[in-house]
């Protein structure tokens, strides 16, 4: 992040003026509404989840009708989702997920930038817009649509598969299913990773190009040599996005589930915690599986950010 | 929408040119084809469905029948669905984007104690996953007694720390010092400053951060699903689960589901077609100053 530095050195004019109360109010009243809804909406149940997290509720009685008492429960909550194989497990397989299907996407929509943006495209703005048509279809509306395609009976692929080449396609089977997701997270997300680096290769001064073709350069030592380094802080950027994303994953697997015996409650980190909450009402331990998704997703953006920068020194 | 910098890349040979173009059109029928499907079934009654090729048409054309079953089933359920996403997804990001950018201008535009505190703050609420807030908003809002109301879905949506980062970037690059000094000088107050000058300058900003909230807000489907038990509160995207979760056992639901979901996606993918180009610019800010 360069976008400090400026600052060092900005307005030392602004030091010498008096400060009136109105210049030293207003950016107070301009934040206000923001910083409101911030503190709210993310400070506040950031607070509240780690809080609940480190709570334990007793019950007493059956239902709870003779009072509910809460204590400081340390690390109880945390060492109880860790100890269930089967939240782990959900971890352990967006792990597998994330390792096959973002390097796919990036390479992919990294491709599919350059193409466009090559010399050799014909009606490159329509071809965009295609590409960039699924970003704009919800999660969920992507993941109806895709199930017609997956689901025996109703899906053409199949039917054309069996028919033409005597192939079985499962896509909704135990070893199928998570691919079958992977298919649509890169359905919906290549065109929009497409667009920030299309937006970036935008950005690279047309006399580089020149100079590399006066130096005899090909397209191919081209994209090599000047654009992908140039590229870099877009394919960072949305590497880690995708990292983000992938460790979020939940409408797909639970829309899916109805059709897939494969998927089961757990089986990504976020299922995992709307089922303990929502299924087995025991908010701690989601809040605990909460903050251990959002940890992890931390941890991973702030490595790959790291391992980035060292290799660019 | 053509590029007039095609003067880089790759060559000009045809060999080069129909084998480029070819890769493309590929790549485009696995993009569209999910969208073909949905158009070909919405034209379908349910026997057809099942009983025809997905890829072809059937001889009869069910579609007006079809949409006006989705759009009157259960006294109008559909549309108010539908209302309810414009209202989340509209005012949602228009306030979305006021509120980031008088507060990325207030953190470039002036120099206060606690301003790198703030924008360290908001920056990490970037790296937080939207979903990791929401079962903890969900408690908190069943204590304020907000849950399952149309504010449990807008007040969340009136935050978009990403358009924060991104408004302040573009304030401090392009809002200049002696632009605000000469409009103190004029007389202006602090607030009209903003309002008239640094609005209008940052407005190629504006419209990525709407963009971009708007289409976020319209594809959340965790925090309305944590959230909403009423019905009638739905989004789009959780009222089409809704009828697609009952195909198991009542097959029409399949073509209402079909042509709910065509009905859904043609504004989007006209939004989408039309406003690729505003993305451009917006997103070159965000990550190339990033």
């Amino acid at each position: 992040m360069t976008t400090t530095a400026p600052r060092a050195s900005a307005r030392p004019e602004a030091r010498r003026r008096p400060r009136s109360t109105a210049v030293s109010r207003a950016p107070w009243i301009l934040l206000a509404p923001f910083l409101a809804l911030f503190g709210l909406t993310f400070l506040l149940p950031i607070v509240v989840a780690i809080g609940q997290s480190f709570t334990s509720v007793t019950r007493e009685g059956l239902f709870g009708e003779a009072g509910v008492t809460s204590q400081f429960a340390w690390f109880d909550n945390y060492r109880q989702a860790l100890e269930d194989g089967n939240f782990i497990a959900s971890i352990g397989r967006m792990f597998l997920f994330g390792i096959v299907q973002v390097p796919i996407m990036i390479v992919l929509c990294t491709i599919l930038a350059l193409l466009l943006e090559s010399a050799a495209a014909k009606l490159p703005g329509l071809f965009r817009a295609a590409y960039f048509l699924p970003y704009g279809i919800p999660g969920v509306i992507a993941t109806i649509l895709w199930s017609f395609l997956y689901v025996p009976g109703l899906s053409p692929i199949i039917d054309i598969a069996s028919s033409a080449f005597g192939l079985q396609l499962d896509f909704l089977g135990a070893g199928t299913v998570l691919w079958s997701i992977a298919n649509i997270v890169t359905w919906t997300y290549t065109g929009y990773n497409m667009m920030i680096i299309i937006a970036q290769l935008k950005a690279i001064p047309t006399e580089l190009y020149e100079a590399a073709r006066v130096d005899g350069a090909g397209p191919w030592r081209i994209a090599r040599s000047i654009q992908l380094p140039l590229i870099r802080p877009a394919l960072v950027l949305t590497t880690v996005f995708s990292i983000i994303g992938t460790l979020q994953l939940f409408a797909e697997a639970q829309l899916l589930q109805v059709v897939s015996p494969a998927i089961d409650s757990q089986y990504t980190p976020n299922l995992s915690a709307y089922t303990t909450a929502f299924a087995y009402n025991d908010y701690n331990v989601a809040a605990a599986q909460s903050v251990l998704i959002a940890l992890v997703a931390f941890v991973l953006s702030f490595v790959f950010l790291r391992l980035t920068n060292r290799s660019s020194k | 929408m053509s590029t007039t910098t095609t003067n880089r890349g790759a060559g000009r040979k045809p060999a080069t040119t129909i084998l480029v173009t070819g890769i493309l059109t590929l790549v485009s029928v696995y993009f569209l084809v999910p969208v073909y499907w949905v158009i070909i079934a919405a034209t379908k009654s349910t026997d057809d469905l099942f009983g025809t090729n997905g890829f072809l048409l059937a001889g009869t054309n069910n579609l007006i029948a079809n949409l006006q079953a989705v759009v009157s089933y259960d006294g109008g359920i559909f549309l108010r669905w539908a209302l309810n996403s414009v209202l989340y997804a509209g005012v949602g990001a228009l306030l979305a984007t006021y509120f980031a950018a008088a507060g990325g201008y207030a953190l470039a535009k002036y120099r206060f104690r606690g301003n790198n505190t703030i924008f360290g703050l908001i920056l990490g609420g970037v790296l937080v996953p939207g979903t990791a807030t929401a079962l903890p908003l969900f408690l908190l809002f069943s204590q304020l007694g907000l849950a399952n109301t149309y504010w449990s879905v807008l007040l969340p949506s009136l935050v978009s720390p990403f358009g924060f980062f991104l408004c302040r970037i573009y304030a401090q690059a392009t809002v200049d010092d002696s632009l605000v000094e000469a409009g103190r000088i004029d007389g202006a107050g602090e607030l009209r400053i903003f309002h008239t000058l640094g609005l209008r300058i940052m407005t190629p900003a504006l419209v990525t951060v709407f963009l971009f909230q708007l289409v976020g807000i319209w594809n959340n489907y965790f925090l309305p699903l944590v959230m909403l038990s009423d019905e009638r509160l739905y989004p789009i995207t959780l009222g089409l689960n809704n009828w697609r979760a009952q195909t198991d056992r009542l097959p029409e639901f399949y073509e209402l589901t079909v042509g709910g979901v065509l009905l859904s996606i043609i504004p989007l993918a006209i939004a989408m077609i039309v406003l690729q180009r505003f993305w451009r610019g917006g997103l070159t800010e965000g990550s190339v100053k990033a």
